[in-house]
């Protein structure tokens, strides 16, 4: 197991090797220590790597990934996941904002809170925070799942086009054209598939709200469709 | 960008420290602010004396000989400690203000950077690791201290637009972000008597929470009426004399990071910012929340 002290290592040399595991390669595991903040760890990985941090991370951790499971022993700065694509990322900690952003597949679990704009702009990953989530959380969001065990801060949703947003506790606020919805047992299963892919066996899928599109914004409107 | 770092020690052991340890996590920094950086610190308090911080963009000329004129136009001994481009001016309080009257009569080309019973402000454009360099802020005691890296967007690179900025005694604030309502907030600071240094954003920022301790506020409550009067992006640090808050605007996106211990209070833009703190590891680190005031006191 290759094993980065990024003290003493540029990081560049880590995001390289990353970069050059080759289809078969044996050595799948990875192990980072000392991040001490360090933006950009473990991002572009395109391969089917477990790769451990061990410390806090300052921007764009997990940036991009494809295939990778990336877990974070700590907390992550802006941007964890960022545009992501498939894969599973871990957060043992808190997540600072814009977790997940534009993040397009794969799995983002935060263990403790995240930030402002949580999965703002998702495009189909599923994102799970045991903790709470900050203001503006899947503001534009377009496809995929938002589940929150904790609270939502404002204006959750504002904007959201097919993103599902699962939240359990209570939410501040709702921002323009995101309304409560029914939940469904096609729903519950749903949320019942995300938690336990997301290692969450301590709560049930019926302890949560749901929340998506009115599709009452301009956006929505036909008429509206020579406007771009 | 720009970049933050503030340190409040709550362990009086850590004083002398705390110089090197605000240089360490200031030049962390440097890549969210290489245009100019600068500290304000505070310490050295003592019974009736006053600091003056001063800048000449001539120091050679305006610091030679500046002691014995100013003595000879006070009638008083005092003290100047020359460093680099600044220099401090320590004096009986009494004579504060007739010590600032002389020094703009004997030398007009002079920028005060900060007055007060504790704080020094040092700043100048440059990398953050030579501009504490140039000042020895490496060497220097305190009680608590802020500082900032810059990267200019609202006003020109120079040393009067670094921060922090000082606009009352023993204040100082620093700031991430931008203004967007400061051309009119300065107009009505300036009929309320405020006098203004540069076109900068963020000295608006200062001096409105200068008018507002002004009528009677504490710093907490300054910064409370901030939330609502100021409008644009920011997160500001601000010192006084015995305080040390934080405050972001309702939106957040410019980054925060703070830390506790028995030992201090630590803010920095990162937590990069942080990691050579003693015993960082085991700290309560969290992001300040949006319109929310944190406040310390000695």
């Amino acid at each position: 197991m290759p094993t980065f002290d990024l003290a003493i290592t540029p990081l560049r040399d880590l995001n390289q090797a990353l970069h050059d595991v080759a289809p078969g390669s044996n050595d799948l595991h990875f192990e980072v220590i000392n991040p001490r903040g360090s933006h950009a760890v473990a991002c572009g990985v395109s391969a089917p790597v477990a790769i451990d941090v061990q410390g806090n991370v300052g921007y764009y951790c997990g940036g991009m990934n494809e295939d990778a499971t990336i877990t974070i022993h700590g907390s992550a700065g802006p941007g964890v996941g960022e545009n992501m694509m498939s894969g599973t990322i871990v957060v043992k900690g808190d997540a600072s904002q814009y977790a997940g952003a534009t993040a397009c597949g794969g799995m983002l679990v935060i263990e403790g809170n995240a930030s402002s704009r949580c999965g703002i702009s998702m495009k189909g990953v599923d994102i799970v925070v045991r903790g709470s989530i900050g203001h503006m959380s899947a503001f534009m969001a377009q496809a995929g799942n938002l589940v929150v065990l904790g609270d939502a801060g404002d204006a959750l949703g504002d904007s959201l086009y097919e993103a599902k947003i699962f939240v359990r506790g209570s939410v501040k606020s709702l921002g323009a054209d995101c309304i409560p919805k029914a939940m469904k047992p096609k729903h519950l299963e749903r949320l019942a598939r995300l938690l336990e892919k997301a290692g969450i066996t301590d709560v049930k899928p019926e302890e949560f709200k749901r929340y998506g599109s009115a599709r009452k914004l301009y956006t929505f409107h036909v008429d509206n469709a020579d406007a771009y | 960008m720009c970049g933050i770092v503030g340190l409040f020690l709550k362990d009086k052991s850590l004083e002398p420290k705390l110089g090197e340890m605000l240089s360490t996590m200031l030049v962390t920094m440097t890549d969210r602010g290489p245009d100019s950086a600068g500290i304000a610190i505070y310490g050295g308090a003592a019974g009736s004396e006053a600091k003056i911080t001063v800048q000449s963009p001539t120091p050679a000329k305006d610091f030679a000989g500046l002691q014995a004129e100013l003595e000879q136009a006070l009638g008083q001994a005092i003290s100047v400690e020359a460093k680099s481009t600044h220099a401090v001016i320590t004096l009986p309080r009494d004579k504060l203000e007739e010590g600032r009257a002389a020094l703009s009569e004997l030398r007009p080309d002079i920028r005060i950077m900060s007055s007060g019973d504790a704080i020094e402000i040092y700043k100048e454009t440059g990398l953050p690791r030579d501009v504490v360099q140039r000042f020895g802020v490496a060497g220097m005691s305190g009680t608590h201290g802020i500082g900032h890296t810059r990267m200019a967007t609202e006003s020109a690179v120079t040393t009067l637009g670094a921060h922090p900025f000082s606009t009352g005694s023993d204040q100082c604030l620093v700031h991430n972000g931008s203004l967007s309502n400061h051309n009119n907030l300065r107009r009505e600071l300036k009929h309320q008597g405020m006098r203004f240094e540069t076109e900068n954003d963020s000295e608006v920022a200062a001096a409105y929470l200068t008018a507002e301790m002004a009528k009677g506020k504490n710093l907490g409550e300054a910064l409370e009426g901030a939330v609502d009067d100021l409008d644009g992006f920011f997160t500001f640090v601000v010192g006084t004399k015995s305080g040390f808050g934080v405050l972001r605007d309702a939106i957040a996106c410019k980054p925060a990071v703070m830390a506790e211990t028995d030992q201090y209070v630590a803010f920095g833009s990162e937590y990069r910012a942080l990691v050579s703190l003693p015993g960082i590891e085991a700290a309560r680190v969290w992001e300040p929340e949006p319109a929310t005031v944190y406040f310390w006191e000695h």
